[in-house]
């Protein structure tokens, strides 16, 4: 026990204190940071000057209506064209609109044109054209004779709601399950699911390879032998898998502080008020994401986050970090199998690699499916399923599934934690000793069968 | 009595007997040889008794003790292909080396102050592995393998790659372990390096004994009354009368007669009025001896 943790202890300082750990633990923060500042920039160019717009409007329509849209200011001249799109620059102007007459009143499109000394930003148009196209509407509208109130019936709004959840035992309806919750709460299940699936697929990469690394690292260095005469292969292995992980669970400490604070940094650094979500959607929205308006016109910020509070974390937690130890602890051992095998010539052991990248590219692509149907046959297997419940069962989480499903799942990653544990010793220690011999799937059978 | 005690062990790996039935003792405070060929099983011997492997048959006492997860504590090994953390700092991985073999932080630490003020290079405790020369690194592998005070020492090849100066110092440093009550194997298959070392003996190849005992009366018992006659001058006979083995310009080799002394050899030379430089018994080199038993079994 005392050894393990010597080996835990050496494989774990040796990796954080190394600079390249250091600068990237760092760095990673910071780069996020400056892709933020950079996006901010150029979403907040897009919208923070407002246009000044001078408009020669022979339709007379947008003249007389009223303009709500803060992002532009219209002012409006008879002069002729040909003098304003001399003169609008001089006059102050950031560009110039021209709207030719409307006579023919069916037509639903009109051609509108701008002169600019300098390309608009697709936000800009978007929201001219918004503007304008609110106007025409309103004013085909009171030319018809339409009768407003009627026109204003036609509109339908249908909410499909999930009886079950949305309603008590009482029958009342609960606090905080207003019209769009329950679809909001699958689009950030949906969201959570995808990005913790996400992590740890990574986690399982980037570990999982650093465990490999360093085995065939000490395989090739011949330390191994030195090292196996002191302590048994098993310790070895467990050490620098817990170690690594050690590592991992640092990095990923570091990130979850310094992303968070960087990002508010720099939204304070930009002048924004991080708690007026509201703005930021202004911004995001005029900034060329009209397309995203529709959407979050109907969802409120506060709304999410309330939805996000409201998620079941007692459980999520404590879940994901189960799988987030099994998935690793798993993975990882195996990678130490592999890399025991491989030896000095990297491309040789490559197909040996084979049966570890399978399952967990295979979860990660089960996970897209599962996220969409997260109760569906295929994501209660990949959630079941000791190899690709680490990245599938995280995913669900966020959707209740049946508590049976998780304890079920639990009971299946630990003893497979157990098996794979064994299974990837077994191979490690007759593999660390292997030199000079070309392995493949037969020889590492053979080896599992070995007695020690 | 016997610090290792081998009995009748065997490894078998996958249609190939590495070792068979081999069985013998090394005594407490010897310097005792583990020669053979490459691929005699030297290495795989060494592996059962370190506990890096187990013996699929026999017996290994150390001390009169089974061997357990205990003695590697109490076994000093360095491996024939020498291995240390490249990117570590030399203090940190012998500290690290040492508290794998169970010694705590001070003591290590005092250890290995002590094995670096012997060899005077107390300076590189902050210097990393990689930054030393080959040389450097083999005493560094030195220290760690004595640094715990193992009782059993295994040297699988120590002078491999180490030039004539820090191989007269690893001697040096071995017979003073062997004179403070340690037991030291060497394996190798380069026996003339060993033979003025190393007081008893085993042979093995493809997997089994096939010669063990005291190297001095293992030479008495191979020798063939060979003596070799150097001199200066003139020879002054052909010595056809004998069966000559090889001369050169001012040596002769002679095979004598089992019933047949010395002594008749050299008074006869002296009678013919040679000067003589030296006259020496002509004892095999183990390598002839292993050479004899192979081509014999």
């Amino acid at each position: 026990m005392n050894k393990l943790w010597l080996i835990i202890k050496r494989e774990y300082l040796i990796r954080v204190t190394r600079k390249s750990f250091i600068i990237t633990t760092l760095l990673t923060p910071i780069g996020i940071g400056v892709l933020a500042l950079v996006g901010g920039l150029i979403v907040a160019k897009g919208g923070q000057s407002q246009q000044k717009v001078l408009v020669k409007d022979d339709s007379e329509i947008l003249k007389s209506a009223e303009i709500t849209s803060k992002s532009n200011i219209y002012e409006f001249s008879r002069a002729p064209l040909e003098r304003l799109k001399e003169d609008y620059k001089t006059d102050g102007y950031d560009l110039l609109l021209y709207i030719p007459a409307f006579e023919n009143k069916m037509a639903t499109q009109h051609d509108v044109k701008y002169y600019s000394q300098e390309k608009l930003s697709i936000g800009t148009i978007e929201s001219i054209e918004r503007t304008l196209e609110r106007v025409f509407k309103e004013h085909k509208i009171d030319q018809s004779n339409i009768d407003r109130e009627i026109l204003e019936s036609f509109k339908m709004n249908i909410d499909l709601e999930n009886g079950a959840i949305a309603v008590g035992d009482d029958g009342e309806i609960k606090a905080g399950s207003e019209d769009t919750s329950s679809k909001l709460s699958i689009v950030i299940g949906t969201a959570l699911g995808g990005i913790m699936g996400f992590i740890m697929y990574m986690v399982i990469f980037i570990y999982g390879s650093m465990v490999m690394r360093s085995v065939m690292e000490e395989k090739i260095n011949r330390i191994v032998e030195l090292m196996i005469s002191s302590v048994k292969p098993i310790q070895l292995m467990l050490g620098k898998v817990i170690g690594v992980g050690g590592v991992g669970l640092t990095q990923l400490a570091v990130w979850l502080i310094l992303i968070p604070l960087v990002v508010t940094g720099v939204q304070l650094v930009m002048g924004g008020d991080p708690q007026d979500m509201q703005q930021l959607q202004d911004m995001a929205s005029q900034g060329g994401a009209a397309s995203l308006q529709a959407a979050s016109d109907d969802i409120d910020f506060h709304q999410v986050i309330n939805e996000f509070k409201g998620l079941n974390w007692t459980m999520i937690i404590p879940v994901f970090v189960i799988f987030f130890f099994g998935g690793y602890f798993i993975y990882s051992s195996l990678f130490a199998a592999v890399g025991s095998a491989m030896g000095d010539d990297m491309g040789e052991g490559q197909q040996l690699m084979l049966p570890i990248m399978i399952p967990v590219i295979l979860a990660f692509i089960m996970m897209q499916g599962s996220l969409q149907n997260p109760n569906g046959g295929m994501a209660v297997f990949g959630s079941l399923f000791p190899l690709t419940s680490p990245i599938i069962m995280p995913s669900r989480l966020a959707f209740d599934p049946p508590m049976w499903q998780i304890g079920l799942s639990i009971l299946l990653l630990i003893l497979s934690c157990w098996f794979f544990a064994w299974l990837a010793g077994r191979i490690y220690r007759v593999g660390i000793l292997m030199y000079g011999k070309k392995v493949n799937f037969k020889e590492v059978g053979k080896w599992i069968m070995y007695k020690s | 009595m016997a610090i290792l005690s081998l009995r009748n062990v065997v490894k078998q790996y996958h249609n190939h007997r590495a070792v068979d039935s081999v069985s013998f003792d090394v005594e407490k405070q010897k310097l005792f040889g583990l020669l053979g060929p490459n691929g005699a099983g030297k290495t795989s011997l060494i592996r059962i008794i370190t506990t890096i492997t187990g013996a699929d048959e026999g017996e290994i006492l150390i001390d009169g003790e089974q061997l357990n997860s205990y003695h590697p504590s109490q076994l000093g090994y360095m491996p024939e292909e020498r291995g240390l953390y490249k990117k570590m700092k030399v203090g940190d991985q012998l500290m690290y080396l040492a508290q794998l073999k169970g010694l705590d932080k001070k003591e290590a630490k005092q250890k290995i102050g002590y094995w670096m003020k012997k060899f005077d290079i107390e300076a590189w405790w902050p210097k990393k592995i990689e930054e030393l020369s080959k040389g450097m690194q083999q005493k560094i592998q030195f220290i760690a393998t004595v640094v715990h005070d193992p009782k059993l020492i295994i040297f699988d090849e120590p002078f491999s790659g180490l030039d004539p100066i820090n191989t007269n110092l690893i001697k040096e440093e071995i017979r003073q372990l062997k004179e403070k009550g340690t037991s030291i194997i060497f394996s190798t298959h380069r026996m003339e390096q060993v033979e003025e070392i190393c007081e008893e003996i085993v042979l093995i190849n493809e997997g089994k004994v096939i010669l063990q005992g005291d190297v001095n009366e293992i030479k008495q018992n191979f020798k063939e009354n060979l003596y070799k006659i150097e001199f200066d001058g003139e020879i002054k006979s052909d010595f056809s009368q004998f069966d000559v083995q090889s001369r050169t310009a001012n040596s002769i080799t002679i095979k004598l007669p089992a019933d047949v002394d010395g002594n008749e050899l050299i008074k006869y030379a002296v009678s013919l009025g040679m000067h003589i430089v030296s006259f020496n018994e002509v004892l095999p080199t183990l390598n002839d001896i292993f050479i004899k038993q192979v081509e014999s079994n």
